[in-house]
């Protein structure tokens, strides 16, 4: 039976026809369906985790004992579990191991667009690049097996297209494959130099083995077409080469590390000229000419950003295959539409206070509240990657001689995630800026995920919620203060006293998400029209629901409205409104 | 239009219009009516009011799952604004339908931008074959502000040969039970307004 399947349903998918018992992630876009996915399907434990480092952890003891395991993160999230991955390759498994990493080219959603390939050839393991939902079905299993046969942790690369595109796919039924049990080997599993240095050894030999198998394997496939330009391409690329020039003789890579060196030189010489076609780095173009093997690439192709068809299609006019067409320009004949806080979003209140408190240097981190870097608020003055708004904002005190004024933004999975050793830092080294936490105790920002501090778990079922305040305290944070956001005047007051305090204070700014684990239902407010003075003093909370009307007033301003179908009501522009504008929808007609 | 053809089919609105659905449901109808299926959008900031595209592509075989600019056969816009920013995607002879909601985005608040007041006429003028559906009355009619994508499907079905018994099994399937009538109603109406 065809179903249509986005790539993460389909790994999903693969994950659990292919046997896999174990799945941990931590959520990112555009990784995060995978997990979510995966969740459905009761032959498969799965977690969340706080932290990609903790996922890859808890799948590799999964692996260790003998059970098939997949971990799944964004990109960037590969450079947090990068460590227990790099020692991971010279120990090995025993479970198949996957390690599935969702690079986002084109940065729709991310502060980076690496190119996650690199980390095979940097830990010397193979990488599986799928183009479609079928194939990454597919490659879920290829990648098991090749986990299990050559001993070694599998990445398996996707990106926002192949992660979001749907396409259609054949399912099936599962396989059991059982979980074999952990049995104790103190070369192999206990990574001591000792050891570490006859297991590098062993990963040498496994590059060999796996070099030849990528001559054989049918991951790597000829297509046979018609011209004397052949391609050698990979992923997504390949099926926007395919729809600009279908009847190309294309060298398709399913497995881009290690590649298939006699294969490529062969399917070159068939040829007048070969171009590699690859989105991001020139990662297998590299390897080719490393080999003196001589084909061309990135002299037509952009390093730089997502491909698409267009894209594809003028770098083949660049090189001579296709002869130009019209092109499309994109005019701008729009306004910009950037997105913006929720109506009603607990983040409001806070960065409310901060601007009204004129905080002097806000260091910011990953999660909505990065919006507030950008109209309305503009305060948030750094974002690096998870967790750096507490080290950064340390290190601008330190410079700067004074923590007077500065503060640091995290969200409650954000600051779980890689915020609780900033928060250390800051007390073992004496620091006094102010730290925030916007605590809306769920991952908000990629759709709604449970982190350790909602009180249930990935499966629904209820466990420990953290307690912010208690770990602050043992941590050895002295003044700790929780606010409720939507409570401004209160608020205010206590960030404004902190931001001018000698000392290091933690705020933990407390309030739901509007949209998740479910929409808050609050009574709404209206704007009595007749009372409004065009104070304008609404529209300062950054609020989606607060628009400007075309009615003026006596003095020719124009008078400010709420959305009613868009208020959550949280409250603030009543506290906001001087003239008793604004009163709950109840008042309404009175 | 013919069995298999392959067409490039173009939604656009704003995050919040039900634009994935109404994606996932035209895929969902296509693959049941035997063509090949690729769709594609982008996830992530889409919620938070920010620009919602998806392409959905049909034929005997597709490969990418993204239209190629300038060539999408037809254009869905479930607001205004955005037909306008998204024109120059559809091949010149390409269909185009918009509705005419208009969704103010918060950005107008701050004073930086005007909200354009001849957004139609643009529209027009550039294509003056466009169809723009008075798709504010039809929501108040149906009482339901959540359906525009309903009605979109109605009014992309009359653009293929297939009975409308065919769509609503599947828009049945897709939409919670207890607004199945109202969907229904909508699918109705969008066939209604591409007929005048």
């Amino acid at each position: 039976m065809k179903v249509l399947l986005s790539g993460n349903e389909a790994i999903a998918r693969g994950a659990y026809e292919y046997g896999c018992v174990f799945a941990s992630a931590y959520p990112g876009t555009p990784s995060t369906e995978i997990l979510e996915n995966v969740q459905h399907y009761k032959e498969i434990t799965c977690q969340w985790s706080p932290n990609e480092k903790v996922a890859t952890e808890v799948a590799i003891g999964a692996s260790f004992a003998g059970a098939r395991a997949l971990c799944a993160m964004k990109h960037v999230g590969v450079n947090v579990a990068a460590d227990p991955l790099m020692t991971l390759t010279y120990i090995g498994v025993k479970g198949g191991f996957v390690l599935v990493s969702a690079d986002d080219p084109g940065m729709h959603s991310s502060q980076n667009e690496q190119d996650n390939r690199n980390y095979a050839k940097f830990a010397k393991i193979p990488v599986l690049e799928p183009s479609d939902s079928q194939e990454a079905k597919d490659f879920v299993g290829k990648a098991f097996e090749i986990s299990e046969r050559f001993d070694t942790p599998v990445i398996l690369r996707m990106t926002t297209r192949t992660s979001h595109g749907k396409g259609l796919v054949e399912i099936g039924d599962r396989v059991e494959v059982d979980v074999k049990g952990f049995e104790r080997d103190f070369s192999k599993y206990v990574a001591l130099p000792m050891n570490a240095r006859k297991r590098r050894v062993v990963v040498a030999e496994r590059e060999k083995k796996l070099k030849d198998f990528a001559e054989e394997t049918d991951l790597n496939v000829i297509e046979d077409g018609k011209g004397n330009v052949g391609f050698i391409t990979c992923g997504i690329s390949y099926v926007h080469l395919k729809e600009v020039l279908p009847d190309a003789p294309v060298l398709k890579i399913g497995m881009p590390y290690p590649l298939p060196i006699k294969k490529i030189k062969e399917f070159v010489s068939r040829f007048e000229k070969v171009i590699v076609v690859e989105e991001l780095d020139p990662f297998i173009e590299e390897q080719i000419k490393a080999e003196g093997i001589k084909v061309y690439g990135k002299e037509y192709f952009p390093e730089i950003g997502e491909f698409s068809p267009e894209i594809v299609r003028n770098a083949l006019v660049k090189a001579g295959v296709l002869k130009e067409e019209n092109k499309v320009k994109a005019e701008d004949k729009a306004i910009p539409r950037p997105p913006v806080f929720c109506p009603g979003c607990p983040h409001l209140g806070i960065f409310y206070a901060l601007k009204k408190a004129k905080a002097k240097i806000v260091t910011g981190d990953i999660g909505c509240y990065t919006l507030a870097a950008i109209k309305p608020f503009e305060m948030m003055d750094t974002c690096v990657c998870m967790g750096a708004s507490i080290g950064n904002a340390i290190g601008m005190e330190k410079a700067l001689g004074s923590g007077k004024g500065i503060a640091a933004v995290i969200g409650d999975s954000t600051f779980i995630h890689s915020g609780l050793t900033g928060l250390v830092e800051a007390v073992y080294n004496k620091s006094t800026v102010t730290i925030v936490i916007s605590d809306n105790s769920i991952t908000a920002m990629t759709g709604g995920q449970p982190d350790a501090r909602t009180g249930w778990n990935c499966e629904g079922e209820p466990t420990g919620k953290m307690d912010f305040e208690l770990v602050a305290r043992a941590i050895g944070v002295e003044h700790v203060y929780v606010v409720d956001p939507t409570k401004m005047d209160e608020t205010y007051k206590i960030v404004k006293r902190e931001l001018e305090a000698d000392h290091l204070s933690l705020i933990i700014s407390q309030g739901p998400c509007v949209l998740y684990p479910q929409k808050v239902k609050r009574e709404k407010f209206y704007t009595e029209l007749e009372n409004c003075t065009a104070c304008a003093m609404c529209s300062k909370i950054g609020c989606q629901a607060i628009y400007r009307t075309m009615e003026k007033t006596e003095k020719g301003r124009f008078k400010w409205n709420i959305d009613t179908t868009l208020c959550t009501g949280c409250g603030l522009c009543i506290q906001m409104c001087k003239f008793d504008a604004i009163r709950p929808i109840s008042r309404k007609g009175e | 239009m013919n069995k298999m053809e392959s067409k490039n089919i173009l939604l656009i609105g704003v995050g919040g219009q039900g634009i994935v659905l109404a994606s996932e449901i035209m895929s969902e109808f296509f693959k049941r009516q035997g063509y090949d299926v690729k769709k594609s959008e982008v996830h992530g900031m889409a919620q938070r009011g920010g620009i919602v595209s998806s392409h959905v592509r049909i034929g005997k075989k597709v490969y990418s799952p993204m239209i190629e600019k300038g060539k999408a056969d037809i254009m869905l816009s479930f607001e205004k604004m955005e037909a306008l920013r998204w024109l120059y995607y559809v091949k010149p002879d390409g269909i185009i339908v918009s509705s005419n909601v208009k969704m103010v985005p918060p950005i107008v608040s701050t004073g930086a931008f005007e909200y354009p007041e001849d957004v139609e006429d643009r529209i027009l003028k550039e294509r003056p074959d466009a169809k723009i559906l008075d798709i504010v009355s039809a929501l108040k009619e149906l009482g339901n502000d959540k359906v525009t994508n309903v009605i979109m499907i109605g009014a992309l079905s009359t653009m293929f040969d297939f009975e409308p018994e065919k769509w609503l099994e599947v828009i049945k399937e897709a939409v919670p039970k207890k607004v199945v009538d109202v969907n229904i109603k909508a699918f109705n109406k969008g066939r209604e307004l591409m007929k005048n």
